[in-house]
């Protein structure tokens, strides 16, 4: 049947057009932050001052001990490090930009133009974020290495693993963000809102403390959110003590809070926008 | 015309402080919600060192040599000075931008009123004085914890120091607002002061030689908070440095204060 086929080629076109599109939008973010590339580089340094601070703290609180919440001294220094470096990849403001154009009203224009509100921010956000890894990670790492030699990925799979993890890190962060960002349709308490999360990533994700320094109690509780898998969890790949089997399993938890993450995106979007059109009748 | 006395400039300036503040309320009352929520956020953020603290300290019995309480202690008092410092100096860091490069000095520097004053009430969030009130509850747990006898000389040495480390805070930012004069616009220091005066909350025994020299006499955020604290939890190692508190606040503010009306001279506003 010829009439089925085009239909199918024309799907198949749609979504090509689709990915095209937003493959530009990451590569138009990516080339817009390069005009900004000098403001990195002391943010490059103010980033290693905050890092240093957690340095100078975790080498003193192992001053005369073995092993902490299973890492010992050199484990937690290379967790602590990789933690910040990578969480400036990883890192997200879209809750603050989504909120803007919320509060603005922005959000109206963008409802009628004909393509995923939701894709589009992230697909400028990881354009930021391959520019940040570009021009912000690597170098503080870089930077870091020569400062304070930090320990490498266990084993050439961890790292690989560990770097696919980076990506999860990534979605399920920019999705939270969003998902925070989308709260800004029924309170005009932004900041209220991006400083809740930030202290519930910070803490819940594993980057200021590792989630085995929790009371067993908390640990339960945050086994049953996303947010160790963001943080806590790649490092633990990274530093080899999650590997081979255990390691593709953190992969697959990543990807099974993305699947719910962008489920609950979808839904409270279309029920935000229904709240939004009453608000505005 | 006389020139007025120090007891009417003081009512003066406290008039204007107290009109500034009843204005500021007035526009903040305007998104009640959003304040309160916008206070308790503050607290909360705050409340995520205190939690590594405590959760470290489930771990650990002391810190080299600092136990528990003890570097609560410091952390409580820490915030009091800092509650100041957010308070009313944190914004001067909008003095490169928004004062020099875009002009509004020349609004502050046509009325009858000190210029420096005027910066800081106009750019105050007072609000954010519950970062000290949790300083002194914290304060307050961590001493009694430690069953810490309050001696005569606590409470008024407690006010010396703070206003010291508080004078460290102003000067530090008001000298870093000052460069705007001559840079015109932001040289993006002012983050990198913030994360390293974020220093002076631990023992600075944790430091190594070099950071502990920068802490101590350079930019000496270690008189904002362990310093100081150290002798009203009656530990007295440090006795001769934290006596040096309210020196090195005069001296940091009369630095600065001299470098800003330098600046003011400098100024020669936008030209338009």
């Amino acid at each position: 049947m010829p009439g089925k086929k085009t239909g199918r080629g024309r799907l198949a076109a749609h979504f090509w057009n689709r990915l095209m599109l937003y493959i530009e939008l990451m590569r138009m973010e990516f080339v817009n932050n390069l005009a900004y590339r000098t403001t990195y580089f002391t943010g490059i340094f103010n980033y290693s001052i905050q890092i240093g601070a957690y340095f100078f703290l975790w080498d003193s609180i192992y001053a005369g001990r073995k092993v902490l919440g299973g890492l010992n001294k050199e484990e937690m220094i290379t967790y602590l490090i990789v933690a910040w470096v990578v969480r400036s990849f990883y890192f997200s403001n879209l809750d603050r930009r989504v909120a803007v154009e919320i509060r603005d009203g922005k959000i109206a224009l963008e409802l009628i133009r004909p393509y995923s509100y939701q894709m589009v921010k992230y697909a400028r956000a990881f354009g930021e974020a391959v520019f940040r890894i570009l021009f912000f990670a690597l170098p503080a790492g870089a930077l870091i290495y020569l400062i304070r030699p930090f320990g490498l990925p266990a084993s050439w799979q961890n790292g690989l693993v560990f770097l696919l993890t980076m990506l999860g890190s990534f979605a399920i962060t920019a999705q939270i963000s969003m998902l925070a960002g989308f709260l800004a349709f029924f309170t005009r308490s932004a900041s209220g809102i991006y400083r809740a999360k930030r202290v519930i990533m910070d803490l819940f994700s594993g980057l200021l403390l590792p989630i085995s320094f929790y009371p067993d109690w908390a640990r339960e509780i945050i086994k049953l959110f996303p947010f160790q898998v963001i943080s806590y969890m790649p490092n633990l790949i990274y530093l080899g003590k999650i590997s081979g089997a255990a390691a593709l399993q953190v992969v697959m938890l990543q990807f099974f809070w993305i699947l719910v993450l962008g489920f609950t995106g979808f839904w409270f979007w279309r029920f935000a926008v229904k709240h939004v059109v009453i608000q505005g009748g | 015309m006389k020139k007025p006395g120090l007891k009417d400039q003081i009512t003066r300036h406290a008039v204007i402080f107290f009109h500034y503040t009843a204005q500021y309320m007035k526009t903040k009352m305007a998104y009640r919600a959003d304040f309160f929520i916008y206070v308790l956020s503050d607290l909360l953020l705050q409340s995520v060192n205190l939690i590594f603290l405590l959760v470290v300290f489930s771990k650990v019995p002391d810190i080299k040599g600092w136990d528990r309480n003890q570097v609560l202690f410091i952390y409580g008092f820490f915030l009091v000075p800092f509650g100041f410092y957010s308070g009313f100096f944190n914004h001067l860091f909008d003095v490169p931008e928004k004062y020099v490069l875009q002009g509004e000095m020349d609004r502050v520097l046509v009325r009858p009123l000190n210029a420096w004053y005027q910066v800081v009430v106009e750019t105050m969030n007072p609000e954010l004085l519950v970062g000290t009130l949790a300083g002194i509850v914290i304060m307050a747990y961590s001493g009694s914890a430690m069953g810490l006898q309050l001696a005569w000389w606590d409470i008024p040495l407690a006010l010396v120091l703070v206003l010291g480390a508080t004078m460290i805070y102003a000067g530090v930012y008001t000298f870093l607002a000052s460069l705007g004069f001559w840079t015109e616009g932001n040289i993006g220091l002012m983050p990198m002061v913030y994360n390293l005066s974020n220093y002076g909350r631990y023992p600075m025994t944790i430091y190594r030689g070099p950071v502990r020299f920068i802490l101590t006499w350079i930019l000496p955020f270690a008189f904002v908070g362990f310093y100081p604290s150290t002798v009203l939890l009656h530990r007295y190692e440090y006795i001769g440095h934290a006596l040096l508190t309210p020196l090195v606040g005069v001296i940091c503010f009369t630095v600065a204060y001299r470098v800003w009306t330098a600046g003011i001279r400098r100024y020669r506003g936008t030209g338009s």
